[in-house]
């Protein structure tokens, strides 16, 4: 195989730090010595390649994938958008995988124990792939905000958790959209974990009327940015450390 | 040539329920034939190992509620062979921490300049508290002639930090096992990567 070309590094400052006090779970959990940065090797500009035959075609119909009796109930909703990396070039046949509370903001989760019931009909995860251009799409309902013990009861916004692969492991990402207009986004710790409040609009799917479905349901457009790989202009090898 | 730049979306944690989307049957949610919790499919050429060990937190308190990921050369050194797939994903145990997998060893892998890297295993790790995943790596004990030569190790400095990322080796029931206890910070803080 042809080596890849390296990504450009990975800028901080556009992520939340390790250790963010506004959300306490970090305390414990972040590395207090700094990450050893190092030039990429194959396996870091590789990755695992997902073929379309892993998925159902119910995969991205989260108001269809976990019903028996009915549909789920809630808003409505398509969310759509593209898979971009840094240079505007399409991600494509690449694994996007989702998770969200139900229309009430409760998880079908053995651990969730949050007083608002379950939706019978709705279970919450689902996943497809980029298209030729970047493109996805799923259809879903909205998901509740819920309370949650950080300082007392914080309320999450309304989120929807999702996991992207790119064509390299350098390229992972998982992290949460949120919904335009949301009054609790800006009031979230986890929200606030990023290091400048404008951050928190590049993780807001905007309402998009044009794609919406008459009277049947509203859409988010939602796009997404993975690494680029560098563009290799003059490349000096230097031996050794 | 490419000159628009975007800007990579920012990470936010996985929260405590990054099961129910990557890993479903573990939230208790039967969805899915297709979840890859362990990376062993079929009969990849090599030998047979099984990687474990804890995942700790700052207070030396198992997390036992994090995702995680390996990515790996088949045994020859090369990625995303047909036959072996490289990539499998697995969750903590609830109550102790420990994960698992059982796989192939890797070969070594070609670096930049000629070089070599010794055999080696990326691993991700997502959960709640953590902000955008770490990364490490898991080398192998009994491959200390290579893990001397590796730019990786060398890079990570002191014998000590080296050590955070080198597993021990042990007997997992007739196939050879391979124990590498994370520490997500504190005196034995796992060195972390940024690639």
């Amino acid at each position: 195989m042809a080596d890849p070309a390296d990504f450009m590094r990975r800028d901080h400052a556009q992520h939340p730090p390790a250790f963010a006090p506004t959300y306490k779970s970090t305390f414990l959990r972040s590395p207090r010595r700094p990450l050893l940065s190092m030039e990429q090797s194959i396996g870091d500009r590789t990755g695992p390649v997902f073929g379309h035959d892993r998925l159902d075609p119910l995969d991205n119909d989260l108001i269809h994938n976990f019903a028996t009796d009915g549909e789920a109930l809630g808003e409505r909703i398509i969310v759509y958008g593209k898979v971009l990396d840094e240079n505007a070039r399409p991600v494509r046949n690449t694994l996007i995988e989702v998770w969200q509370a139900n229309a009430g903001g409760r998880y079908r989760h053995v651990r969730d124990g949050y007083l608002a019931p379950l939706d019978p009909n709705f279970g919450g995860c689902g996943r497809c792939m980029t298209d030729e251009d970047g493109n996805y799409v799923f259809r879903t309902i909205k998901p509740g905000p819920y309370p949650w013990r950080n300082h007392g009861s914080d309320w999450r916004p309304a989120h929807i958790h999702f996991s992207v692969f790119g064509d390299a492991f350098a390229q992972r990402l998982v992290s949460q959209f949120y919904f335009e207009g949301d009054p609790l986004i800006r009031l979230c710790p986890i929200v606030n974990t990023l290091p400048d409040p404008t951050l928190a609009d590049r993780l807001t799917a905007t309402l998009d009327m044009g794609e919406m479905v008459p009277f049947d349901c509203l859409a988010y457009r939602f796009d997404i940015v993975l690494r680029g790989r560098r563009s290799t202009f003059f490349e000096n090898r230097p031996e050794g450390n | 040539m490419i000159f628009q730049r975007l800007k990579e979306t920012p990470s936010q944690t996985a929260g405590p329920y990054v099961h129910l989307g990557t890993v479903p049957s573990a939230a208790g949610l039967e969805i899915r034939t297709q979840e890859n919790p362990h990376i062993l499919q079929g009969d990849a050429d090599g030998t047979r190992i099984r990687i474990e060990g804890l995942l700790i937190d700052g207070a030396g308190q198992p997390v036992t509620d994090a995702m995680m990921e390996i990515w790996q050369a088949d045994s020859k050194g090369r990625y995303g062979q047909d036959g072996f797939f490289g990539w499998g994903r697995t969750v903590t145990d609830w109550t102790t921490g420990r994960w698992w997998f059982e796989t192939v060893k890797p070969g070594p892998v070609p670096y930049r300049d000629g070089r070599t890297e010794a055999p080696h295993i990326d691993i991700l790790i997502f959960s709640r508290g953590i902000n955008i995943h770490l990364h490490t790596r898991l080398y192998f004990a009994d491959e200390a002639e290579a893990n001397a030569d590796d730019p990786v190790l060398k890079a990570a400095g002191a014998p000590w930090l080296q050590e955070t990322m080198i597993a021990g080796r042990f007997d997992a029931d007739g196939m050879p096992g391979y124990r590498l206890d994370i520490h997500l910070q504190g005196e034995k803080e796992t060195v972390f990567l940024d690639m």
